[in-house]
């Protein structure tokens, strides 16, 4: 009996270990097959570098580019922003602070990675694009820059605590011997602790990208939505996410327009899955890095 | 063993399942298809009339007006939504096919323009609107306002109500590729209430203090405007039958127009006909 309920516990674990393997293919199978039928009616070539984004006119135009650049520029502007913010702080928490200080601080950066995203561009819209609009005279606050910032400050705790724990990974004895050859504190943080930690650092940034160019309910709410290729970064901008979540609702079932949204989500899991896999590659080579010589 | 025995379990349940769905009762049917605008209406009250009369089954599709129309002269549909009267050569398809199509008005569509309150403009003309969406007309300045870049604030390209505009106003013409498109009416309205230069356009239910609605032509947008069509931004919207409707049609287009159907067309936020 005792055997039996074992055995049975292990199918059951067996089994929602490999669900999320099943929801995986299955997600990337829809993926293809709702969004390859675009390509028979558009080329792929017109449908990643075309200009224009009028999918529900007649005749149609299904270009996508103007939503790629913006889906990369708001990302690089929030790169921009949770960098330094990201590693700073986790340099600060892991190297400076005291015990009092991290034990208020941590738990602080951690709540800020649990507000919903939905909160982030409420507050975008409501404070954030209407003081940016004010302060630097632009037409109007929903723009590129607006977002990167908002989503630049998402971002900031998933790069802080991956790079804290990186930090934290650094052994001692590193520390221990820049200090007995003589080096100071900032010597032995810039050229032995951040070489050290270098690719759990990198591992953070990318795994900070992958969240801000994925990232939809904030930059539907806060870029301004416009299909146009930015001239400036106070230009509105429609990311890729913000057009799937923004026109799927509304566009019929097995239309070309229901397709090109499939198509756009096709290409953005294929540019953050690329973002995990250098991530995961780079965080392997450090375990190995720190395995040798730790 | 025991797998197998869940496996046949889940089998038979299935097949169960497909059994009974193959022998739901024969109810009475009626197909509705058609204008996309119309759609939410169609499907609210299609839901609301089955759940009190279940031997009448509705399924509603939608395809835009022109398909209804077609379907309804071919008598692949009981109920044509159109969110335009039929035009002359549709009623000399019926006149040939036989089919007397009847309209029946079930809702007014009315938009409004509003831009921020700050603003000095007070009236535009349609033809100045069209040309602000366009891209024409970039500055105030262009329509007696203080020189300042027009921020051009527009519904997603599907939804009913940019549809509605694009007709009303642009006639086909496309809006300028760096308009900010908003997903929804409130987003619209809360973001030109918030900017000074802004111009866009809502439903009439989401005209608030905070944003100031234009006069179109001469006429402010208002429940008795759009009644009247009067106002330039409205327009009615049909349910077409082949001949009066009778029975099942009957009791339910009556249900559309009646109290409770009026009330559903206010929710969705069209103007009801009372």
């Amino acid at each position: 009996m005792a055997r039996i309920k074992e055995k049975a516990y292990e199918w059951v674990f067996t089994a929602l270990a490999f669900s999320s393997l099943i929801f995986l293919v299955g997600i990337v199978i829809v993926l293809f097959k709702e969004g390859f039928p675009i390509f028979k009616a558009v080329k792929a070539g017109d449908f990643l570098f075309g200009r224009f984004w009028y999918p529900t006119y007649e005749p149609p135009e299904f270009g996508i580019f103007p939503l790629i650049l913006a889906s990369f520029w708001v990302t690089l502007g929030a790169l921009l922003v949770c960098v330094p913010l990201g590693v700073g702080s986790a340099l600060y928490l892991n190297e400076m602070a005291s015990f009092r200080q991290r034990s208020v601080l941590k738990p602080m950066v951690e709540i800020l990675a649990s507000i919903p995203s939905v909160v982030y561009g409420f507050f975008g819209m409501m404070i954030v694009a209407p003081v940016l609009q004010d302060l630097l005279h632009i037409p109007t606050g929903l723009c590129a820059f607006s977002a990167s910032l908002v989503l630049g400050i998402m971002a900031t705790p998933t790069v802080c605590s991956i790079a804290e724990d990186a930090l934290s990974y650094v052994p001692k004895s590193f520390r221990e011997a820049s200090f007995a050859v003589g080096a100071n504190r900032w010597q032995t943080l810039t050229k032995v602790v951040i070489p050290a930690a270098g690719s759990g650092i990198s591992t953070a940034i990318i795994l900070g990208m992958s969240r801000a160019v994925g990232e939809t309910m904030t930059v539907l709410m806060v870029a301004g939505g416009s299909a146009v290729i930015p001239k400036s970064i106070f230009d509105p901008v429609r990311p890729m996410t913000s057009a799937i979540a923004a026109e799927m609702g509304e566009a019929p079932m097995g239309s070309m327009h229901y397709h090109s949204l499939f198509a756009i989500a096709l290409i953005l899991f294929l540019i953050t899955f690329a973002f995990n896999i250098a991530a995961e590659i780079i965080s392997r080579r450090f375990r190995i890095k720190l395995g040798h010589s730790g | 063993m025991k797998k197998l025995r869940l496996l046949r379990a889940a089998v038979s349940a299935a097949a169960c399942l497909l059994v009974a769905a193959g022998t739901v009762s024969a109810a009475e049917k009626v197909v509705l298809e058609g204008s996309t605008t119309v759609l939410p209406i169609a499907q609210k009250t299609a839901e609301v009339f089955m759940d009190k009369n279940s031997d009448i089954d509705i399924s509603v599709r939608g395809g835009g007006s022109g398909v209804g129309i077609a379907s309804l002269l071919d008598g692949s549909c009981d109920i044509a939504d159109s969110s335009r009267a039929m035009k002359d050569t549709e009623y000399e398809k019926a006149a040939a096919k036989k089919k007397d199509p009847k309209p029946c008005v079930v809702a007014m569509d009315g938009i409004a323009i509003v831009v921020n309150n700050s603003n000095n403009i007070a009236a535009l003309t349609k033809k100045q609107v069209k040309d602000i969406y366009t891209g024409a007309i970039s500055d105030w300045s262009a329509v007696g306002g203080p020189a300042g870049k027009i921020v051009v604030v527009s519904r997603d390209s599907s939804s009913g109500t940019y549809e509605a505009f694009g007709e009303l106003v642009l006639k086909g013409a496309k809006v300028r590729p760096d308009a900010l498109m908003q997903a929804s009416n409130q987003a619209i309205a809360s973001i030109v209430a918030k900017t000074p230069s802004g111009i866009g356009y809502v439903g009439l239910g989401y005209i608030t203090d905070s944003v100031k609605a234009l006069e179109i032509d001469g006429v402010m947008p208002d429940k008795g405007t759009v009644l009247s069509g009067k106002y330039p931004v409205s327009r009615p919207l049909f349910m077409y039958t082949n001949g009066s409707p009778k029975g099942a049609v009957k009791k339910y287009i009556d249900f559309v127009t009646g109290p409770e159907g009026q009330r559903i067309v206010d929710e969705e936020g069209f103007v009801a006909l009372k």
